[in-house]
C-alpha cells in the first residue's frame, strides 16, 4: 500500500519497520513530528526527555542494553547533545542506535543554519541524508543495520524541506528484534583514559571500513545522463539538481555525507566535462573533492547561505530565468505574531510598559521582541536567558539588577534554564527570573513535558512543581501572577524588581490554542464609545485593528480573553 | 505528464495544512506521483504561510518558485498579492475575499493596498474571488473556509467529484465530516 507521507512520519515508520523499541527525543521543529509518530506505535517505548543530551543518552543507554533505539533533535539540538555524542562514536553500540538531526537551512523556525555534517564529521559517526519520503523510511532502516555492522550510532540528517513534505511511501511490516543478551563490557563503555585510548584506533579504523563500504553501497548511486554537466548533491539538493537540469545532466547522488566515499567521486568527476557539487550551507563535500584534488565547482556558484531551489539551480548552470506577474504595489510584510488570547501578550505588555532589560530564550515568547511590544534584548540559546541575565548584572552591578529580567517558557526552563538559576542562587545575583508557564511546549505544536502532568503518550505523569523546585534551589521570593490580569502583573514584577534578592515570577495560563482551553465568546467595540485613541492597538493583538477611526475586533480569531479590555479607558471594548 | 503545481497561501492558523492534504489526497488516487510541502514552527504563528502541492509523472523538488504555480489558492487577499510572482503565465488565483490586518499594518507602520483584486486582474491573471468566511459561516463554521476554497478549486480541476469527496472522508476526523461536505458544496456552487 502507498500512503503520502511526511518525511518525518516516513522515518518513523522506518523506525517501526526495522524493530526499533525505544525512543527519546527533545522536541525541535523541523524534527518534531518523528518521534510524535513513532509513539503510535505500541511496539515502540517513546518519550519527551527534558533536553536532547538527556534523549541521547537514553538511546545510548538502550543500546547499550540491547535494544534497536533512536532519538531525535534539531540542528541546535545537536549541540546540546553533543557531549554524549562524541564518546558514544568511541564505545559504539550493542544493538543499533540511529539519531535523527533536522537541520534548517534558510531558518524557517530556528536562532541559526548550523550544518550538522560539521558535527558528524568531528565526531568519526556515519551520516547519511535521504532526500524525500520513500528515502527516509529506507534510510531510517538501513541506518540500523550500518550502526550494527560497524558498531556505531549512524546519524540520519534531515533538513526541512525533506521533513515537511509528503510524498508516497510504500508501507511493510515490522520485522522483531529481540534484545540483545547484555553482558558487562567495561572495556568498551567504561571511558576512562585507559579504556578509552583503545578505542580511539577502532574509531580510525572503522571510518576506514566505512570509507571503503561506501565506494559500493547503494545508498550512493550514480545516474548517467548527457555528461557535459555532472552534478555531485545530497538529501534535498540532489532533489532541486534534478528537477532543473533533468537529463541535461548526469548526477552523483550520495546518500553517506560522512564519510565521504573517494573512487566513486573521482571516478564519476572522470566523466563528465564540468562537474557542480551543489550542497546546501557549508563547502563539505566541495571541500572533500578539492582534497583528493579535483577540479569542481561549489560555492563560486553557488551561496553558503540559506536554500538552494531549482529556480537557483536553472539560473547559475543554464542561465535560465522565469516570467512572472508582480503586484503593483508594496505588499506590507505579515511576521508570525503571538496569537489572539496569547497569554504572554499581558506579560510582555508590562515589561514594554516598565522598560525593562529582558534577556529572552526561544519559544513562542521570543515574539515579545517583535513590533508593538518591542520587549527582548537578546536570544541566543535554550536557557540563556537566565544564565545570560546573570553575568549581564554580574558586569553591570545592583543598578542593572534593578531593572532588568530574565523571561524562559516552562519547557525551556526544564530543558536547561534551571542550571542556570541554581548559579544565581549560588553565585548571589539579585536576578529576578520569569517563568512564562503556559503548560505546554508551544511553539514546536503542543509537545507535553516534565511541568505539565503528560507523558508523550498523554498518560498522567509525575508533575514538577516549579514553586516548589526554585524554592529547593534556593530562590526565597517565588510569586505565581496570571498575565490575563496585567495591573497586578504589573505590580508583581515592580515589588520583585526592588528585592534586594533573587526572585521567580511564574507566569501562569495555558497556551489558548490547548483543546481544554475554553474560550470567551468574542469581545466587540461599542462604536458609540470608541474614539479612535489606539491605546488598544499597544498590545499588539492581531485580532484588534482600527479602521475609519474606530476599533474593530476579527470575530474570528478574539477569544475573548479580555485583556484589551484594560487597555481602553473609556470601557469601549464589550462582551 | 509535466508536472503541475498548486500552491495554497494564507495566515498561520487558517487551515492550509488540512487543504494540502485534501488535494495531496486526490492526486494520490489518481495515480500521479505527488509532493506536498508544508512550512511549521515559528512562522506558523500567524505569519505568512505557504504550501506547495506538485503533481505528475515524476516530481523532483518539492518547492514551487517564482513563475511556476498552474494555481494559487489564497484564503487571503493580502496573501493572494504577496505570492502573485509565483503564478505561471496563463495559472489561475482562487482566492478567499477575506481581508486580515497584518502586524505592521496593525501598528501604522505600513497600508493594506486597496483594491487587490481588481489590480492583480489588471495584470491579466484568471482571479477568481470567492466570499469564502461567509460561506463557511453558513456551513457551520469560519474554520472551514479552507474546505470551501477547495470546493471552488475542485471546479478548475478535471477531477470527478466523488474524488474529491474520498478524499475529504480520508483527511477529516468522522464528526467534523458532514459540516466539511456542506462546505465543500457551498464552494463548488460559488460563483
Amino acid at each position: 500500500m502507498k500512503k503520502l507521507m511526511l518525511g518525518n512520519e516516513a522515518f518513523a515508520r522506518g523506525l517501526y519497520e526495522a524493530g526499533c523499541r525505544i525512543a527519546s527525543s527533545y522536541p525541535g521543529t523541523p524534527s518534531t513530528e518523528i518521534t510524535e509518530e513513532v509513539a503510535k506505535y505500541d511496539e515502540v517505548y517513546a518519550e519527551w526527555a527534558p533536553n536532547e543530551k538527556v534523549a541521547m543518552e537514553v538511546a545510548l543507554g538502550a543500546s547499550i542494553a540491547g535494544a534497536r533505539s533512536f532519538c531525535a533533535m534539531k540542528h541546535v539540538g545537536l549541540n546540546v547533545a553533543a557531549d554524549p555524542l562524541y564518546t558514544a562514536g568511541y564505545t559504539g553500540v550493542t544493538a543499533g542506535m540511529v539519531i535523527a538531526v533536522a537541520d534548517d537551512p534558510g531558518m524557517h523556525s530556528s536562532q541559526n543554519e548550523q550544518d550538522s555534517r560539521h558535527h558528524a564529521i568531528a565526531s568519526k559517526v556515519m551520516m547519511i541524508e535521504p532526500s524525500d519520503s520513500a528515502e527516509c523510511k529506507e534510510f531510517a532502516k538501513a541506518a540500523f543495520d550500518l550502526s550494527e555492522k560497524f558498531d556505531t550510532p549512524v546519524i540520519v540528517r534531515m533538513s526541512t524541506r525533506v521533513a515537511h513534505s509528503q510524498s508516497a511511501v510504500e508501507l511493510c511490516e515490522r520485522e522483531e528484534k529481540e534484545l540483545i543478551p547484555y553482558t558487562k563490557n567495561a572495556q568498551k563503555f567504561v571511558m576512562m583514559p585507559g579504556n578509552a585510548i583503545r578505542r580511539h584506533p577502532e574509531v580510525e579504523q572503522r571510518l576506514v571500513d566505512i570509507r571503503e563500504y561506501a565506494e559500493t553501497s547503494p545508498l550512493n548511486r550514480v545516474e548517467y545522463n548527457d555528461t557535459k554537466i555532472g552534478v555531485i548533491a545530497a538529501g534535498i539538493s540532489y532533489q532541486y539538481a534534478r528537477e532543473a537540469l533533468g537529463n541535461k545532466a548526469s548526477y552523483l547522488k550520495l546518500g553517506i555525507v560522512n564519510p565521504l566515499p573517494v573512487e566513486i567521486i573521482k571516478d564519476f568527476c572522470s566523466k563528465c566535462e564540468t562537474v557542480y557539487v551543489i550542497e546546501q550551507l557549508d563547502d563539505i563535500i566541495e571541500t572533500h573533492c578539492k582534497k583528493i584534488g579535483l577540479n569542481v565547482h561549489g560555492k563560486d556558484t553557488f551561496s553558503l547561505l540559506g536554500e538552494i531551489s531549482q529556480s537557483i539551480v536553472r539560473e547559475k548552470i543554464l542561465g535560465e530565468t522565469a516570467e512572472f506577474a508582480e503586484f503593483p504595489e508594496s505588499v506590507p510584510v505579515r511576521p508570525p505574531v503571538m496569537c489572539a488570547g496569547c497569554p504572554h501578550r499581558g506579560l510582555f505588555y508590562c515589561l514594554s510598559k516598565l522598560g525593562v532589560t529582558v534577556s529572552g530564550d526561544i519559544g513562542c515568547y521570543t515574539l515579545g521582541a517583535t513590533a508593538p511590544l518591542c520587549a527582548m534584548d537578546t536570544t541566543i540559546c535554550m536557557g540563556a536567558s537566565i544564565s545570560g541575565l546573570h553575568g549581564f548584572n554580574k558586569a553591570r552591578g545592583a543598578e542593572s539588577e534593578k531593572k532588568s529580567v530574565a523571561v524562559i517558557g516552562d519547557s525551556t526552563f526544564m530543558h536547561s534554564g534551571m542550571t542556570g538559576l541554581v548559579n544565581i542562587a549560588y553565585n548571589a545575583s539579585n536576578t529576578t527570573v520569569i517563568i512564562l508557564d503556559n503548560s505546554i511546549t508551544g511553539m514546536t505544536g503542543h509537545q507535553q513535558n516534565p511541568t505539565t502532568g503528560k507523558n508523550l503518550k498523554g498518560d498522567p505523569a509525575a508533575a514538577v512543581n516549579l514553586e516548589e523546585l526554585c524554592k529547593a534551589i534556593g530562590i526565597k521570593s517565588v510569586r505565581v501572577v496570571d498575565p490575563y490580569h496585567m495591573a497586578e502583573t504589573e505590580a508583581v514584577i515592580k515589588e520583585e524588581l526592588a528585592k534586594d534578592e533573587p526572585s521567580v515570577i511564574i507566569s501562569r495560563r495555558p497556551c489558548a490554542l490547548l483543546k481544554y482551553v475554553k474560550h470567551n465568546p468574542p469581545l466587540r467595540c461599542d462604536h458609540d464609545k470608541c474614539v479612535g485613541c489606539k491605546q488598544c492597538l499597544k498590545i499588539g493583538c492581531p485580532a484588534i485593528s482600527v479602521h475609519d477611526k474606530k476599533m474593530t475586533i476579527d470575530h474570528t480569531q478574539c477569544v475573548g480573553c479580555g485583556i484589551c479590555t484594560e487597555m481602553c479607558k473609556l470601557g469601549a471594548i464589550v462582551k | 505528464m509535466e508536472t503541475k503545481s498548486i500552491m495554497i497561501v494564507g495566515v498561520g492558523g487558517q487551515g492550509s495544512l488540512l487543504a494540502s492534504r485534501i488535494i495531496g489526497n486526490v492526486l494520490l488516487s489518481q495515480g500521479f506521483e505527488v509532493k506536498v510541502s508544508e512550512v511549521h514552527g515559528m512562522s506558523q504563528r500567524g505569519g505568512s504561510v505557504v504550501t506547495y502541492v506538485k503533481y505528475g509523472d515524476e516530481v523532483s523538488s518539492p518547492v514551487i518558485v517564482k513563475g511556476e504555480a498552474d494555481i494559487i489558492i489564497s484564503f487571503e487577499q493580502l496573501e493572494a498579492a504577496r505570492w502573485l510572482p509565483f503564478l505561471k503565465k496563463g495559472g489561475h488565483l482562487v482566492t478567499s475575499t477575506q481581508k486580515i490586518d497584518p502586524m505592521p499594518v496593525i501598528n501604522g507602520a505600513a497600508v493594506y493596498p486597496d483594491d487587490i483584486i481588481e489590480k492583480i486582474k489588471a495584470q491579466g491573471v484568471d482571479v477568481i474571488a470567492v466570499d469564502a468566511l461567509t460561506l463557511a459561516e453558513q456551513a457551520g463554521t469560519a474554520k472551514a473556509s479552507n474546505v470551501v476554497l477547495m470546493g471552488v478549486v475542485s471546479k478548475k480541476m478535471q477531477f470527478e467529484e466523488s474524488v474529491w469527496q474520498a478524499a475529504l472522508e480520508q483527511c477529516v476526523p468522522a464528526k467534523f465530516l458532514e459540516l466539511n461536505k456542506k462546505a465543500f458544496a457551498l464552494g463548488r456552487a460559488a460563483e
